[in-house]
């Protein structure tokens, strides 16, 4: 498959992190290592280490974001590189030629590296395959398509929390059909090794053929998380409400909604995750999203360490295979 | 630019296999032309002066091919293409006859555009261009169009393109109106609430991608839909594009009620598939989307069983920003011309149609649907002709396709069978290694 060969050099370093599809166990299980390697950073007084100073990385946002734009920008500033926001709104852009002319202009900055978000599924790729042969890309969110940064720090918490993978039942719920956490997610947890997982939503909010992805499909909440250990809740958007998707969010909840009552049928020692912003009272209850058993503000913290393993990661691949061709 | 048309020539083409589908010809034999007509096959008629002779040892002589669906972007787009590069392209390829869907811009909804569109052809002198008429003003499925005047001017049927008529009714009285002048009806099937802007099939790979996705149902609701109108107003239609094995199989059914229906299918959908599009490859996007694996058998199936009585390009040629973008914001569609014959011919390859059936898919059947004098070899008929070397290996290399686009996802591929020269009105419009290098506008 041709994402592989964008994102991985021949000798198996990333160049690009685009997707989470057709990486290896191993790489992602370095990537996990090398992030519980920084985490100790964000913990000190002094919360910097001089990996990358002298390096420029772009936050290229064609979407909007806080929680992602702010966790890369400190992930970066951390590894002492310098860091520019971009905040270019879909309206400014108008398709394909300008969106090439808009890199070619941060090219001739000499940056170092994108974090790219764009609305349109495969946008990330599109731009690893025509920037410049020194720039790396992150994929900070693409469409429906890819959220691998977010997949990680998933991946990362729930490590934390459960140790191994091999024995996890992981219940994904909520709007899969139009979510690239899921995607991203179904794949991360696929090739390290779970033994389960399951995607719990209405056929409405399901992409069309689930199974291709290695995933069991539920209609059922109370189903889809019984005995599970990992139970990751989605964001519903709210215009999903208006259109004809769902009849309204009183019946989604009533539903799908996560009360401490459905709870009760998943493991005693079940995580709650989410990628935040939470919805109160439409993908989940208060009572849950604050209780005992949810990671969702360590998810957030743990972001940092993620991404800073990850920027860390495709430099050093560029130093190395630098040294050897150069 | 105006070139008086050189006079054509006394040609005999000696000892090629001839195959002529329409005749029933299959055979090592020569062709003898004069006046721009076919006058006589085996033996030269009495008094037959030859001004040229062509030794076909070896090649297949056959008609030139007949495309159901070219877009040569003029007028309108000529930042794509021109009715000079694309026929001059269409030459290469083998291709006699091209038919030309009514969305260009202005779309082709008065006589005025379809005699322009008619005059740069014949200026260029490649390959004759047909023309659909729209089958509603600007291809707005309101008013119907002055069908009697796109008639009277030369087109050959009528289309609303890839445009849909939402509105029943509409389509029920368009189609009256097509009985009216005994014009045939040429349909997209699309049900556009249900492919909702849509620009892969929706399966595996939209699943995987998180790409909007095209059901399959799209298409079938529109067959299904269209067949019903069709039954009830009684005209005579025709299928583009087909992508889905099941309307295929619903096709089929119709004819077999005795509903004077036809269809036809673009030769990359039977190659190609959803898998095709894996690292986002802008080169397969393409409406209708490349589906599945079951889907692209079917469609080889109506096509062996004679359901799908045409092969065409469905060429669109692009400049290449139109395929620089995210694969979503890409512009749909293959530079398909010089692709059409060899892709068709590995049907013959893999087993799926023998070289005769092939030729009539790529000739006498689309010549039958649009009903023009065409695509044949008989006594008399126009001297079309395309002379193809069938065991001639060559690799696709994007920039040195005669079109103006070079957008096509069969960059790389390695294909037998190659068009040689191409005869049309008979007079010589393409030998491969004497090409003529004008119209380079």
């Amino acid at each position: 498959m041709s994402s592989n060969n964008l994102q991985v050099d021949p000798k198996g370093q990333l160049r690009h992190f685009l997707t989470i599809e057709g990486l290896s166990r191993q790489l992602l299980t370095d990537i996990l290592d090398t992030a519980e390697s920084f985490s100790g950073v964000t913990e000190q007084t002094v919360k910097k280490v001089p990996l990358l100073r002298g390096k420029t990385i772009v936050n290229l946002f064609f979407e909007s974001s806080t929680r992602t734009r702010t966790t890369f920008e400190l992930a970066a500033k951390r590894l002492s590189a310098d860091v520019l926001n971009l905040n270019i709104p879909a309206s400014a852009t108008t398709k394909g030629e300008s969106l090439l002319d808009t890199l070619r202009t941060l090219e001739a900055m000499h940056c170092d590296m994108f974090v790219v978000r764009h609305a349109d599924s495969g946008a990330a790729h599109f731009i690893a395959k025509h920037v410049a042969p020194h720039i790396s890309v992150i994929n900070g969110g693409d469409g429906r398509h890819a959220h691998p940064t977010q997949a990680m720090l998933d991946m990362f918490t729930i490590r934390r929390h459960k140790g191994a993978f091999e024995p996890l039942r992981v219940a994904i719920v909520g709007d899969v059909l139009h979510s690239r956490v899921a995607r991203s997610e179904i794949h991360a947890l696929n090739t390290l090794g779970v033994s389960e997982v399951r995607v719990v939503a209405p056929k409405t909010l399901l992409p069309a053929r689930p199974e291709t992805l290695g995933v069991h499909p539920y209609y059922d909440l109370r189903e889809g998380i019984r005995d599970v250990d990992v139970i990751i809740m989605l964001r519903l958007q709210n215009e999903r409400m208006t259109g004809a998707l769902l009849p309204s969010a009183h019946e989604y909840f009533q539903l799908y909604g996560l009360t401490e009552e459905k709870l009760a049928s998943a493991k005693p020692d079940a995580i709650v995750m989410h990628p935040g912003p939470i919805n109160r009272g439409v993908e989940m209850d208060s009572e849950v999203a604050d209780g005992t058993r949810s990671v969702i503000l360590q998810q957030v913290t743990h972001g940092i360490a993620v991404r800073m393993a990850v920027i860390s990661m495709l430099m050093s691949s560029r130093v190395t295979s630098g040294e050897n061709k150069d | 630019m105006s070139t008086t048309p050189p006079t054509p020539l006394r040609l005999h083409i000696k000892n090629g296999h001839v195959i002529d589908p329409a005749n029933s010809t299959d055979r090592i034999t020569d062709v003898f032309i004069a006046d721009g007509c076919i006058v006589a096959l085996d033996k030269a008629p009495d008094g037959f002066t030859v001004e040229r002779v062509i030794d076909a040892n070896g090649l297949i002589v056959a008609p030139g091919l007949v495309d159901l669906a070219a877009r040569l972007r003029e007028p309108g787009h000529e930042h794509k293409a021109t009715i000079a590069s694309e026929t001059r392209a269409a030459a290469a390829a083998g291709i006699t006859t091209l038919c030309l869907p009514p969305d260009t811009d202005p779309v082709i909804d008065t006589p005025a555009v379809v005699e322009l569109v008619h005059l740069r052809a014949e200026q260029a002198g490649y390959a004759r261009v047909v023309t659909l008429g729209a089958l509603t003003r600007a291809l707005a499925g309101e008013r119907i169009s002055e069908m009697a005047a796109l008639k009277a001017a030369g087109c050959v049927g009528v289309s609303n393109g890839q445009q849909p008529i939402t509105n029943l009714l509409n389509l029920r009285r368009a189609m009256e109106y097509a009985v009216t002048h005994d014009l045939t009806v040429f349909l997209h099937p699309d049900e556009p609430s249900l492919s909702n802007n849509g620009c892969v099939h929706e399966g595996a790979i939209s699943t995987r991608l998180g790409l909007p996705g095209v059901p399959q149902a799209a298409e079938t609701a529109a067959v299904a839909r269209d067949l019903a109108i069709i039954e009830q107003v009684g005209v005579r239609a025709h299928f583009c594009r087909l992508s889905t094995a099941r309307a295929v199989q619903m096709i089929g059914r119709a004819q077999f009620d005795g509903l004077p229906v036809s269809a036809d299918v673009s030769a990359h959908q039977l190659f190609l598939t959803e898998m095709d599009i894996l690292g986002f490859n802008s080169q397969c996007h393409v409406l209708p989307p490349l589906r599945t694996q079951r889907d692209r058998d079917g469609l080889r199936d109506g096509l062996a069983r004679g359901i799908i009585t045409s092969l065409c390009s469905d060429h669109q040629p692009h400049e290449p920003d139109a395929k620089l973008a995210p694969f979503i914001d890409t512009e749909p569609g293959i530079s398909s011309l010089e692709t059409l014959l060899p892709l068709s011919l590995r049907l013959v390859e893999e087993g799926v149609l023998s070289l005769s059936q092939v030729v009539a898919r790529l000739t006498h059947g689309p010549a039958k649907t649009l009903g023009i004098d065409a695509g044949t070899l008989s006594v008399g008929a126009h001297a079309d002709l395309c002379l193809f070397d069938p065991a001639r290996i060559w690799r696709v290399e994007p920039r040195q396709l005669h079109s103006r686009g070079h957008n096509t996802p069969f960059a790389g591929w390695e294909f037998k069978g190659k068009a040689v020269m191409t005869i049309m009105g008979g007079q010589v419009v393409y030998e491969e290694g004497r090409e003529k290098r004008k119209d380079k506008r």
